[in-house]
């Protein structure tokens, strides 16, 4: 089927370099770089730092694509590229790499939104999507519940977290635990060897709450509430039950965000979840994820960890179907949107 | 030989297209905050008002800075992708350098200072002499510093760049023409010192390390 449009990707919205080649709905390569280790000494991503490291492996990260694709640049029929909402100077260097792309081979332009991508991604992974999809993207920069019924032009926002996004709520539980950044893969490991001791404090789930929050997020009470918590402890001059800590706070965690997404499906009368970013990765909330869609009869989609994360092949993807679908080309003077809406598909 | 220069190291956003023997066709736009914005659509503008496209390119120069980070780069990874998707090879040019050949073109003194804008009251300099050959020859490396730490015999030379613009008190020869990098002077000197076989790495001039403390930084505060 080489007559498909094979689309390349680029992401830069944060820490990792992504250049992902897509032909029609098949992912050919997906090539990433990332700066994880150099913010690890910082114990946070540090925005310069990611710029320059964004400059330093473009090229590079395109090349290696390319040529595990097996494809040459001149074969691309089109260039995506994340265009917001992400940080500002990372997004800049994606963005002028893409239209410097555009520009050289010929071909259209798709700034696509970040959000947007983490959900088309899923159909290089299980097909189609169903119309409507109900999303829930999860990471260290959003927490959100969207209605999609088109990937392409149509993306609904149903909530988002009010503070902290449920990845950060990892990375500052894990600071608490003396666990190394960034947080969410630590806690899942140390927490399998710990039970579910402590009732943590589910945020945004209780009566009034539920009237004027019901699909958004609160982690900044969470969170607060463990460093409580081990201070108490240490001040009484007790041990710290770390993997219990972490066990008990990754529940309250996964506990709020399957009981709200299958809440929403619920109410718009959707029959499929998809979920997405890195916090997807964690090994309890896709179990969890995955008894309560079965019991609730949803069709649960979960990307494989390596396409939650951030990368090419989701910006991608999300391009293909812009081809596919006949949407508008961007024009070369699009800017980066730092704070792109979760409900603009394309710039 | 068709040379591409972009250079985005100043709020001038510039790019020139520059033929062997020919008077370079300039585009330059000022605007600070949009360098993202403007610098693609402005190549091809480029490009078309020397009734040139972009196979035709065979070289592409890049002011590698010092300057502003965030623009910087987009000139950076516009010429270093560009290179790549037209299998071109790309130089890199200190973009002071490129502003001390305007300057000394436009006095008739022998030695200039290059002084420009690097936000938080500090400036980028380095200081310049005429060569044998006429062109700008390096007497300092690109520093970062207080405009009021430059000797003030340094800070009494010609000086290029928006330095006297924000500080007039401290710059006493201000070349008040020469404010942002031409780009069509950044292409003749690329093309000169291909031809003197010296080399012009791809690398951004930063400066200053990122503005993070690492954890063990934090503790020992
Ligand atoms: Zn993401």
């Amino acid at each position: 089927m080489t007559d498909e449009p094979l689309v390349l990707g680029i992401e830069t919205s944060c820490d990792e370099t992504g250049v992902g080649l897509v032909r029609g709905e098949t992912l050919l390569f997906d090539a990433i770089a990332s700066s994880v280790d150099e913010h690890a000494r910082f114990g946070g991503v540090v925005p310069e730092v990611a710029s320059r490291a964004h400059l330093e492996a473009m090229v590079p990260t395109i090349e290696r694509a390319c040529a595990e694709a097996g494809v040459t640049l001149r074969d691309v029929d089109a260039v995506a590229v994340t265009s917001g909402p992400g940080l500002a100077g990372a997004l800049m260097v994606g963005v002028a790499s893409a239209k410097a792309l555009a520009l050289s081979l010929g071909v259209p332009l798709h700034g696509v939104n970040h959000l947007a991508s983490h959900v088309a991604v899923d159909i290089v992974e299980h097909g189609p999507l169903p119309e409507p999809t109900l999303a829930m993207l999860v990471s260290g920069g959003h927490s959100s519940l969207l209605l999609v019924p088109d990937v392409t032009h149509d993306v609904r926002s149903l909530g988002s977290t009010i503070d902290d996004a449920a990845g950060e709520a990892f990375d500052k539980v894990a600071r608490v635990l003396g666990l190394p950044f960034p947080g969410g893969p630590h806690i899942d490991r140390v927490a399998r060897e710990g039970q579910v001791v402590i009732d943590f404090p589910r945020g945004l789930t209780g009566g009034r709450d539920m009237e004027r929050h019901r699909f958004d997020f609160s982690f900044s009470g969470l969170k607060t509430a463990v460093s409580r918590w081990v201070a108490a402890k240490e001040a009484a001059g007790e041990s710290v039950p770390v993997a219990d800590v972490a066990a008990s706070f990754q529940e309250a965690v996964t506990d709020v965000l399957t009981r709200k997404a299958i809440d929403a499906c619920r109410e718009h009368g959707v029959g499929h979840l998809q979920i997405g970013g890195g916090v997807a990765a964690n090994s309890r909330l896709r179990a969890m994820a995955q008894e309560r869609c079965d019991a609730a009869g949803i069709e649960l989609r979960v990307p494989r960890p390596k396409l939650c994360t951030d990368n090419g092949a989701m910006v991608a993807a999300l391009g293909a179907q812009m081809v596919l679908k006949g949407r508008p080309p961007s024009d070369l003077g699009i800017p980066a949107d730092s704070s792109m809406p979760v409900t603009v598909v394309s710039a | 030989m068709l040379t591409l220069a972009l250079d985005t190291s100043t709020s001038a956003i510039g790019v020139a297209v520059l033929r062997d023997g020919e008077q370079p066709v300039v585009g330059v736009e000022v605007n600070a905050r949009a360098h993202t914005e403007l610098l693609a659509p402005l190549v091809e503008r480029t490009l078309a008002q020397a009734g040139a496209g972009v196979r035709d390119v065979t070289d592409l120069a890049v002011g590698t800075g010092p300057g502003p980070f965030t623009g910087l780069r987009v000139g950076m990874v516009t010429a270093v992708t560009m290179g790549y998707a037209l299998d071109v090879p790309v130089h890199g040019v200190c973009s002071l350098d490129v502003l001390a050949e305007q300057a000394l073109a436009a006095t008739d003194a022998d030695e200039v200072l290059v002084a420009t804008d690097a936000r938080r009251r500090e400036v980028y300099w380095a200081r310049y002499r005429r060569g044998a050959d006429g062109a700008a020859e390096a007497v300092t490396e690109p520093a970062v510093e207080a405009p009021t730490g430059l000797p003030a015999e340094v800070r009494a030379l010609p000086t290029a760049g928006r330095g006297p613009l924000l500080y007039a008190e401290l710059f006493e020869a201000p070349l008040a023409d020469v404010l942002d990098v031409d780009p069509g002077v950044l292409a003749r000197v690329a093309a000169r010192r291909l031809a003197a076989g010296t080399p012009m790495p791809v690398e951004p001039l930063y400066l200053r390390r990122p503005d993070a403390l690492t954890t063990a930084e934090r503790a020992a505060r």
